[in-house]
């Protein structure tokens, strides 16, 4: 079997899908809960402590201005966290790979399952998040509906290259340094508190190539009502993480698996 | 061709060790087949290689007449599987478990919930339909296990040391279940280092080692062709310095390990009555068995 064949790609991703949904749904309240609360203190924290000093950022108030950007990073979390620590217990701890696997079901359906259910999650958590703006009034634009969309190609992007680690992954340990050393930069580096443009320009470039400052560029136009400069570029962006990684992590799979 | 599952030469390596070396295996349909070897001769590599979850290096597969691993999927459609370890979904309840699998089959939910009953019937488990999986002892896990292999209707169930770890009583309701599988005419392939498992249930074995079959036929035929019929085991403290004067003379073959040395012997009578005027020995006379001829294939030494 060549680990560097295409994805073949079916709907037999579907029956997967539905077994984590129901897993999900067995612990759904406490789940909301957990993805709401920690964006929505941060962005209520940093909005009226810091926005009080603020008289605006970026041409809004400063609580306007975070809260595009906290939809952009809960969604990245929410994708990051059920792609490494879930889809590990999955295929590591649990098993449920291998006895999925036992079925008529291919390991590209394995892993297609994964992303796309790591981005349902932030399809989720996104949507969560944007009630909550839209409750507050830090938003009264239709056009945040299209952040609903973005909230699932964020998934998509970061669910993919989440699962790279999940590939290589030895252990839960492991995690700890994506998170410290990919998330959390990205968190402070894109545009999630602050424009991008108040750094130096060396983190500029570097930030102009992470997904998450490509995220944020459509979300806070999409919040204020305009349509974002350069759309097409960013969604590109995005697209280009989530297949890209997505064919990597299959590739790892597959050899990791095949051992 | 009516072999349910036959393989030609296959041979498997991880990192220049050589796991599978070889095998030709053909097995029928309606038998339950089973592959005996200590741990690490290479009998879950086999079955990785049989189910196409793995490609062999070398050699050929075909799993219900579709060559593996090319038409593996296809192939699987028809078969069950029951891993070595449980990996059934610890959040579902009992009957969730299985609804879920099905529909990994591609079966819809009311083809599924119309066959849990029965499947839970099979499994002694109709009781604890909507119990969730933790709370099940290792017996009923293994049951539920069964029970989920089945939900297919396959035509070949694969079985990888289905009662390890099981006490008594929970081994011997999962060996009275899978004599029910042969009798209803699936084929059965499992894998075991319980001697006295193999020789119950299965028409015919194989034994490994080194990724190599070193013998295969019925239970009987591996005693005959392998084995003395009879065996005499004589403990004791002084059985060793016993067996350097006496042994040779009254046993066609004996080994020493530890304070006891086992004799076999086409006829036990002159060794008995030798023993019997042995007052600081014990013995026990026996006929041969299964454990005899895989002892005697694979060595005494402790495979770890």
């Amino acid at each position: 079997m060549n680990h560097f064949a295409m994805p073949r790609l079916s709907l037999r991703f579907f029956p997967i899908w539905r077994r984590h949904w129901l897993v999900w749904k067995k612990i759904a309240a406490p789940s909301i809960l957990g993805h709401l609360a920690d964006p929505v203190i941060y962005m209520l924290g940093l909005g009226y402590g810091l926005g009080s000093l603020l008289p605006e950022m970026g041409g809004m108030s400063y609580m306007a201005f975070l809260a595009a950007g906290t939809v952009c990073y809960s969604t990245m979390n929410s994708a990051s966290f059920e792609a490494l620590y879930s889809g590990f217990a999955r295929m590591h701890e649990q098993r449920t790979w291998e006895a999925i696997l036992n079925t008529p079901v291919s390991l590209d359906d394995v892993v297609l399952s994964e992303i796309l259910w790591a981005a349902t999650k932030s399809l989720m958590s996104g949507a969560a998040v944007l009630a909550v703006i839209w409750i507050l009034g830090l938003s009264n634009s239709l056009m945040s509906l299209w952040m609903i969309p973005l909230a699932l190609l964020i998934g998509l992007a970061f669910a993919a290259i989440g699962l790279i680690m999940t590939a290589l992954a030895p252990a839960y340990d492991f995690f700890m340094y994506y998170f410290t050393l990919v998330i959390t930069p990205m968190m402070l580096l894109c545009g999630v508190f602050f424009p991008v443009t108040q750094l130096p320009e060396g983190f500029q470039i570097v930030a102009g190539a992470l997904p998450l400052t490509h995220a944020v560029d459509l979300a806070r136009p999409l919040m204020n009502g305009t349509v974002p400069p350069q759309a097409l570029l960013h969604i590109g962006v995005l697209l280009a993480y989530a297949l890209t990684a997505f064919y990597v992590s299959l590739v790892l799979f597959r050899r990791r698996l095949s051992r | 061709m009516n072999a349910v599952i036959k393989a030609t030469g296959l041979q498997k390596s991880y990192g220049g060790n050589r796991v599978v070396d070889g095998l030709d295996l053909a097995i029928r349909k309606g038998e339950c087949f089973g592959l005996l070897g200590p741990n690490g001769a290479g009998k879950t590599t086999t079955l990785r290689m049989l189910l196409g979850l793995i490609a062999p290096d070398a050699g050929t597969a075909t799993l219900l007449d579709l060559p593996v691993p090319q038409a593996a999927r296809e192939a699987r459609i028809k078969v069950g599987v029951v891993p070595q370890m449980d990996n059934l979904d610890p959040d579902f309840t009992v009957a969730e478990n299985l609804l879920v699998y099905g529909r990994y089959f591609g079966m819809h939910d009311s083809e599924i919930e119309a066959r849990i009953p029965s499947l839970l019937e099979f499994a002694s488990l109709s009781h604890k339909r909507d119990a969730k999986v933790p709370t099940l002892s290792g017996g009923m896990k293994r049951r539920l296990t069964l029970a989920r292999a089945l939900v297919n209707d396959p035509d070949v169930i694969f079985l990888d040391e289905p009662t390890t770890g099981l006490d008594p009583q929970a081994r011997h309701i999962i060996w009275q279940r899978l004599r029910e599988l042969t009798q209803q005419g699936k084929t059965l392939l499992l894998t075991t280092h319980f001697m006295d498992e193999a020789e119950r249930l299965c028409h015919r074995l194989a034994v490994m080692d080194n990724g190599k079959l070193i013998s295969q036929g019925t239970p009987r035929e591996l005693i005959e062709s392998n084995i003395e019929p009879q065996v005499v085991e004589v403990f004791g403290e002084t059985s060793g310095e016993w067996a350097g004067r006496y042994a040779a003379s009254y046993a066609q073959r004996f080994e020493v390990s530890g304070e006891s040395v086992f004799c076999y012997v086409q006829d036990a009578q002159p060794l008995v009555a030798h023993l019997q005027a042995q007052s600081e020995l014990r013995y026990l006379h026996r006929p041969a068995n299964l454990e005899d001829v895989f002892l005697k294939l694979t060595g005494r030494e402790m495979r770890e």
